[in-house]
């Protein structure tokens, strides 16, 4: 997984409530092989017509928008299904971050398992942020998981919370498979006493 | 002197490779079986991450769920779009990461859960795990086997562990005999019958007993490849000679020296007198009755000689969801169970797509035609399964009973290739889910044995096994 540790980049605004599973990535691209690929496909009935042109109002078909690494959005981001397309699908666009003032449970643990940090942050400073991004892509954000702080174009500086276990895996580029890889020394010595008490496995 | 074990203690206790202070283990997998449905992520999550398979001489894959099994399978246009990429997939990343690789093409393919302890891949005290929750079946060499999801098969692909917390112990002893007519089909499906498909949620289940000894391979791996629909995280049967006699001379079992010691260990491979059991379950075979399912969960199974149930005749919320099941399975409350008609019949699957189950089959049929109109289809679970039933004369006895005899695969065991149910058309089954929609959508399943299952086809209707021998 890749690591998190700082970013600054372009925060995109989508000051709408309950964004779900559905409208970030619908059922018909489900059947694919891949957790890679479904960027383009990110948002895509609120983003392509129904011809499949791109729908230009929609915040990330706007030019200055089209780079952006953070989303800034409203309460109970991601509900819905469990699907893990969803943030396989925000990772894949480049979205490294969401901020919001709460996620769906399944949607928020999903992210940290596919290197994306969810920040939670009260309402008005959700408001706050938003306004900054509607500012476009010469106000960037930076976020600092380190100190567990957003800091805003203009250098205002916001505080948030997460669970020192998640914190650490993230820092570290860590998953399941990566904290598994640290006991390497166990498995590779289960491995040698293995093949010598059962050689026929 | 250590306390005594139970034959799960023994192969859990022999695999983990680190244990954390809240119990988290890392239990290391000896064999890693990969099928084209929910692998490909887990593939392209290595990719993404640049890791490799860690043991690609323990990870075996075979495509299975989406392929056709019409003789004319060779020509791609037989697969959808969305089928064809998965398993374009499957070869490629089989190729790409090294593992053993049994392609459509090889005569070797079929169900995954057939193909490994043909192919002497699964033994006994081994973990095996697969993308799929069927892979309790290979429990039945006393391998501990677990179906796990897609990214626990890039974790084991990754890493060859998989993090655990072990379960609890659960016997389940059929004692005595069987009658005639009942087979291994009818134990599990009664074992669910009575414990209900929670009944098993938390547990490690050992089959023992009498009934369970007497079984072939063939019928030991019937019994655990339901322990799942019990609601078990594995199903297992201490190894006996029968279990070594399977094993032997399998392609990818020991030889020579290597048998000789693999052997001496096997012996070794039981539960110890005094073991505790946290939950026992103790049937009479000679209970035992052909049986059939007449809903929609596999706990909802009947002696072939009751009728439909009524709501009223169970308690909380069993009582909407047999309404609800009745409905769908369009079945009134009091009908025989043996005058329900049926319009497909479908032999396969890993319960019941191995040699033993064609031949059971056939035994019935022989003889007999299917019934006029009827759709009836043998699929063997494997290449080798197949080419055996043809050199057994068996495949002729399908043929000319009005059977189309296909190619190996999954079939309609699963709506998810060519082989599927219409709506409202209704099945005798010799699979494992009777899920609304399993075999099609607003297709009807009545899960049965083979034997029941070639009886039905004969006469139309769910049929007593036992009036056709
Ligand atoms: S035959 Fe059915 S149960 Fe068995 S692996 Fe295939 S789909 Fe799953």
């Amino acid at each position: 997984m890749d690591k998190f540790d700082t970013l600054t980049g372009i925060a995109a605004p989508m000051p709408m409530v309950n964004i779900d599973t559905d409208m970030i990535i619908p059922k018909q691209f489900l059947k694919t092989i891949k957790r890679s690929g479904l960027g383009v496909n990110l948002f895509d009935e609120m983003r392509y017509d129904r011809e499949g042109n791109e729908i230009a109002d929609f915040v990330l078909n706007q030019p200055q928008y089209r780079e952006a690494e953070i989303l800034v959005a409203g309460d109970n981001f991601g509900c819905g299904s469990s699907r893990e397309h969803a943030p396989w699908a925000i990772k894949d666009f480049g979205i490294r971050c969401v901020i919001a003032p709460s996620y769906a449970d399944i949607f928020y643990n999903n992210c940290f398992k596919n290197g994306i940090l969810p920040i939670v942050l009260p309402q008005e400073q959700v408001d706050l942020l938003m306004k900054d991004a509607e500012k476009g892509s010469n106000a960037r954000m930076t976020i600092d998981l380190e100190a567990q702080t957003v800091t805003s174009s203009d250098g205002d500086v916001f505080s948030f919370e997460v669970d020192s276990f998640k914190k650490h895996c993230l820092m570290n580029g860590l998953d399941d498979i990566g904290l598994t890889m640290e006991k390497a020394a166990s498995i590779d010595s289960f491995e040698k006493q293995a093949a010598e008490a059962r050689p026929w496995v | 002197m250590s306390s005594p074990k139970t034959l799960y203690d023994k192969i859990w206790d022999a695999h983990v490779a680190h244990e954390a202070e809240d119990g988290t283990c890392l239990l290391y997998i000896d064999r890693h079986l990969v099928h084209e449905v929910t692998s490909p992520q887990a593939f392209e999550g290595l990719r993404m991450t640049g890791r490799t398979v860690r043991a690609p001489e323990k990870t075996i894959a075979v495509p299975d769920h989406n392929v056709p099994t019409t003789l004319d399978r060779a020509n791609a246009a037989t697969m959808t779009e969305d089928s064809r990429i998965q398993v374009d997939a499957l070869d490629k990343n089989a190729k790409d990461f090294g593992i053993h690789y049994y392609p459509v093409s090889d005569v070797r393919q079929g169900i995954v859960h057939i193909v490994g302890p043909e192919q002497g891949w699964t033994l006994p005290g081994m973990t095996v795990v697969c993308g799929d929750s069927h892979t309790a079946t290979h429990g039945a060499f006393g391998a501990l086997a677990h179906g796990i999801g897609t990214s626990e098969v890039e974790h084991v692909l990754a890493t060859q562990t998989l993090i655990q917390k072990k379960s609890k112990n659960m016997k389940v002893e059929i004692t005595g005999k069987l009658r005639p007519g009942v087979t291994a089909k009818d134990i599990t499906m009664s074992v669910i019958g009575e414990t209900g498909t929670a009944g098993g949620t938390g547990y490690v289940i050992e089959y023992c007993g009498e009934a369970i000894r007497d079984l072939s391979m063939e019928g030991r791996m019937t019994v655990c490849n339901m322990a799942i629909e019990g609601g078990a995280r594995a199903g297992l049967i201490a190894p006996d000679q029968k279990t070594f006699d399977y094993c032997m001379g399998r392609p990818h079992a020991p030889k020579g020296a290597q048998w000789e010691a693999a052997l001496t260990y096997w012996k070794t491979l039981f539960t110890d007198e005094g073991a505790h059991f946290d939950k026992v379950v103790t049937l009479k075979g000679e209970d035992i009755a052909p049986s059939v399912t007449w809903g929609t969960s596999p706990e909802d199974v009947l002696p072939i000689t009751a009728k439909v149930p009524a709501p009223s005749d169970f308690e909380g919320g069993k009582v909407d969801a047999v309404a609800r099941s009745l409905d769908y399975m369009g079945l009134k409350p009091g009908t025989p169970l043996s005058e329900i008609e049926i319009d497909t019949v479908f032999i396969g699957s890993c319960t019941n797509g191995r040699i033993e189950d064609l031949r059971a089959a056939a035994a019935i049929l022989k003889g007999h035609k299917v019934k006029d109109g009827m759709r009836a289809m043998v699929v063997p679970g494997s290449g080798l399964v197949r080419a055996q039933a043809e050199e057994e004369g068996l495949a002729d006895i399908f043929k000319e009973a009005g059977f189309e005899w296909r190619l190996a695969g999954c079939s309609m065991c699963l709506a998810m290739n060519p082989d599927q149910l219409a709506e409202g058309e209704r099945c005798a089954s010799t699979s494992n889910r009777n899920f609304e929609g399993r075999q099609g959508y607003k297709g009807r399943t009545h899960l049965v044995s083979p034997g029941m299952a070639a009886a039905a086809a004969i006469t139309g209707k769910l049929t007593d096994v036992r009036e056709m021998m």
